[in-house]
């Protein structure tokens, strides 16, 4: 019972683990070497107030992105 | 050849044992408390040498070892891996190869990393491990891990990574004992931590490896270490200006290899990035162990009131208003006990020295120059105490939050955030601070538009200018002070949108930005900021404000008339201020005011001296009003004032948008390589001073005020 969708569509409070990068993905190496990796659980934290950029949480740390590359971040949620 | 010489004494030196003392360098993540563990180690009262570019240049310090043994400290510019994605990171990895003509190679590295969030900080750790250099591993901010339920075996880390491990809490000088024993130790182990590469890239990695020692004479583990950064480069772009560059022979060869292993694998970097990950994960499993975290944290309590969809912005312009507000009621009290001193100094040498020359140059020129520019000093210390404070706890990076909204619509880089921030402060900062932007199209917008951000020099302008048109009323001069930062900040985001769609075309920009817990502000941080400011005041202050003081004093009082007397209107500064009255008559200002305008160019606050030395030099310097009272006391031969509310609005306007500041021209002109932009820069922000002055002026007398 799970899907895949892009990260900037999960809502917050919801979360899944990292299943893949679209090809169109910008810095995928820093997003990787932040710890992004494929098989991480990633939860959604909050959106700012004006509605972009959204605040997640891998283990350890919260991180800030942009909608238009957490779009090409694919999560898969249970 | 210096470089690869350089290199080799570096290289082949085994330790510290040739040189009089051990250099450490300090690395670590961002936020991994690096900074504060440097100043922990080298004391407040070490000279902490500090380079231009201050956030994001390396810093130097002393500190001594448990037997007293002197050690040289190398604080690097935080960094998430080596693999350099913009100039500020590439500091690092050039410090620690040895590839600076002004640093020698560090014997050894203390990497600093964030107990509570081991995990993604060790990816940084295992790299450096693979530098060929004795490792020293701190675990910080250890007490707040193990409040989050972060349970650490630092044996295991030990075993299974072959480095010393020392825990610290550097906030409260926890541990640092230990990590002195650990730095003074001459027989500090290598590390044994391999990473065992996928077998197409450890023959890349061999081949590269053995040229490089066929081209430099150099052990095996240094040109493993040259190698693997070789071929994982990501910004080859630009160098650092006391970074020599690598032999044509070995970066062909790595572009040579790198192309191969692109055919073969598209994405081997994040492969390789992946690969040690799950590698890391095996160490991690055996020393962390990690209890759920109890939720909300206190972090996420405080984080629902202050990023509320409702309460967050209103929350942050409350906190704007109310710094603003805290600057003029607070600073009343001081200014005027600064302004009783420099008084009290113009009488003493008044009533020792004879009338004359001397004595005029230093009572009108030199006390009342500088005298009205320290008079700031108040404000400047309370801003910066707030400053702090919101840097210390992580606010910013809400503050970040908030905004970044806007900053993307206008194509400003998520990364331009604190470059921009830090110009509120001064541009000179800010700008170097770009450096962290990976862009090159992106930094080039943000220092284009940085120098917009009001800056502090600009502070006195304001505040004698805000004082001229409202005495008095808190209310209205914080308004005013609102507006003045508001249509800076405005005016840089319109430019930065334009410049994005004309100049600099490319793709929006991105923001990846670490959202740290709060913190409490150390009392010492908070200190330090505030004296170094103060610090950087007066020096200005005591140098250029001085030096321009004595310069404008005299243009002002010669050449003498018949009777030997000064007539400023007829000296040399009083000719040229004349010859300027066409053009800024249109905005609203006298020849006087011309003369302050064209002497600000050296530095904003400037103006301010210039207008007391030349109301000065006029009353013989017996007027002892605060200049503000002087410029409203002021009047045309036909009466009317000369400093009316419209002329001090327009004067204020101009100096939002005017880049008067060598300073800033020249370190524009050193991170962008060029005269092009700095002169750019200093046309088109000159030029939209002047038309929005203009439209000021203009369009307030056709609505009917004067």
């Amino acid at each position: 019972m799970s899907e895949v969708r892009p990260l900037s569509e999960i809502r917050p409070g919801e979360s899944g683990v990292l299943a893949s990068f679209s090809e169109r993905t910008r810095n995928l190496l820093r997003l990787q070497e932040l710890g992004l990796t494929p098989g991480q659980r990633v939860e959604v934290v909050r959106i700012s107030p004006l509605g972009d950029p959204m605040e997640i949480r891998l283990i350890g740390f919260d991180l800030c992105l942009r909608k238009s590359e957490a779009q090409c971040i694919h999560v898969r949620c249970e | 050849m210096s470089a690869v010489s350089n290199t080799l004494t570096n290289a082949s030196t085994p330790t510290s044992s040739t040189r009089a003392e051990k250099v450490f360098a300090v690395v670590g993540n961002p936020n991994s408390g690096k900074t504060t563990l440097f100043n922990g180690l080298t004391g407040m009262r070490q000279k902490v040498g500090n380079y231009p570019g201050v956030t994001v240049e390396r810093k130097e310090g002393t500190c001594y070892s448990q037997h007293g043994h002197r050690i040289r400290l190398i604080d690097l510019p935080g960094t998430y891996t080596l693999t350099a994605h913009s100039p500020d990171e590439a500091i690092a990895q050039d410090v620690l190869m040895g590839r600076r003509n002004d640093t020698p190679r560090p014997d050894g590295i203390i990497c600093v990393a964030d107990a509570s969030n081991l995990e993604r900080h060790l990816f940084l750790t295992t790299q450096l491990l693979e530098l060929g250099l004795p490792v020293i591993l701190v675990l910080n901010m250890i007490d707040d891990a193990t409040h989050a339920g972060v349970s650490i075996d630092a044996q295991a880390l030990e075993d299974s990574l072959g480095v010393t491990v020392v825990q610290t809490q550097a906030r409260i000088g926890k541990g640092l004992k230990k990590l002195r024993l650990a730095m003074s130790r001459d027989n500090l182990p290598l590390p044994k931590w391999e990473f065992a590469l996928p077998e197409t890239f450890q023959r890349a990695l061999d081949a590269t490896a053995q040229r490089i020692r066929n081209v430099q004479k150099c052990p095996e583990a240094f040109a493993r270490a040259e190698a693997w950064l070789h071929l994982t480069e990501s910004t080859p772009d630009e160098l650092h200006p006391n970074v020599e560059p690598t032999p044509q022979a070995i970066t062909t060869f790595a572009q040579q290899i790198r192309t191969e292993l692109a055919q073969h694998d598209h994405d081997w970097k994040e492969r390789l990035v992946g690969e040690r990950y799950i590698q890391l994960s095996k160490v991690v499993q055996k020393a962390i162990e990690r209890k759920p975290e109890k939720r909300p944290t206190p972090t996420d309590r405080i984080d629902s009131v202050l990023l509320h969809p409702l309460w967050g912005g209103l929350i942050l312009g409350l906190l704007m208003v109310g710094i603003f507000y805290a600057i003029f009621s607070l600073s009343a009290l001081p200014m005027d006990g600064i302004d009783a001193a420099f008084a009290w100094l113009g009488d003493t040498v008044n009533a020792h020295l004879p009338a004359g020359t001397l004595r005029d140059l230093i009572v009108n020129g030199m006390i009342a120059g500088v005298g009205g520019v320290v008079i700031f000093l108040p404000q400047i210390l309370i801003l910066f105490f707030f400053v702090a404070l919101l840097e210390g706890t992580g606010y910013m990076a809400r503050a970040a939050f908030l905004l970044d909204r806007l900053m993307c619509k206008v194509g400003l880089h998520g990364q331009s955030f604190i470059p921009l921030l830090s110009s509120y402060a001064c541009a000179i900062p800010g700008i170097m601070a770009a450096r962290s932007i990976s862009s090159r199209k992106d930094r080039l917008v943000t220092i284009l538009v940085a120098p917009w951000m009001s800056c502090s020099a600009r502070l006195p302008v304001y505040f004698v200018m805000i004082a001229a048109i409202a005495p008095g009323a808190a209310w209205v001069k914080t308004a005013l002070m609102f507006f003045v930062y508001f249509i800076g900040t405005a005016g840089a985001f319109a430019f930065a949108f334009l410049f994005k769609k004309t100049l600099m075309r490319g793709e929006s920009p991105s923001l990846m930005m670490e959202m740290p817990p709060y913190r409490w502000p150390t009392w010492k941080t908070v200190l330090v900021v505030m004296l170094d400011r103060a610090k950087l005041f007066l020096k200005k202050a005591g140098t250029i404000i001085l030096g321009v003081s004595i310069i404008l004093w005299f243009f002002v009082s010669y050449p003498k008339n018949a009777e030997g007397e000064s007539n400023i209107a007829e000296s040399y500064a009083g000719q040229v201020g004349h010859a300027l009255e066409p053009v800024t008559e249109p905005l609203g200002y006298d020849w006087k005011v011309n003369i302050g305008l064209l002497a600000s160019f050296a530095a904003r606050e400037v103006f301010v001296s210039t207008m007391a030395i030349i109301y000065s030099v006029e009353d013989e310097g017996e007027d002892t009003d605060s200049l503000a009272e002087v410029l409203r006391g002021q009047k045309h031969s036909d009466g009317s004032p000369v400093f009316t509310p419209l002329v001090c609005l327009s004067l204020m306007v101009f100096y939002v948008f005017s880049l008067q500041c060598l300073s800033t021209v020249a370190v524009v002109k050193r991170e962008t390589n060029s005269w092009r932009w700095p002169l750019f820069q200093l046309a088109y922000m000159t030029v939209f001073a002047y038309l929005a002055a203009l439209a000021i002026y203009q369009g307030g007398r056709l609505l009917g005020f004067s």
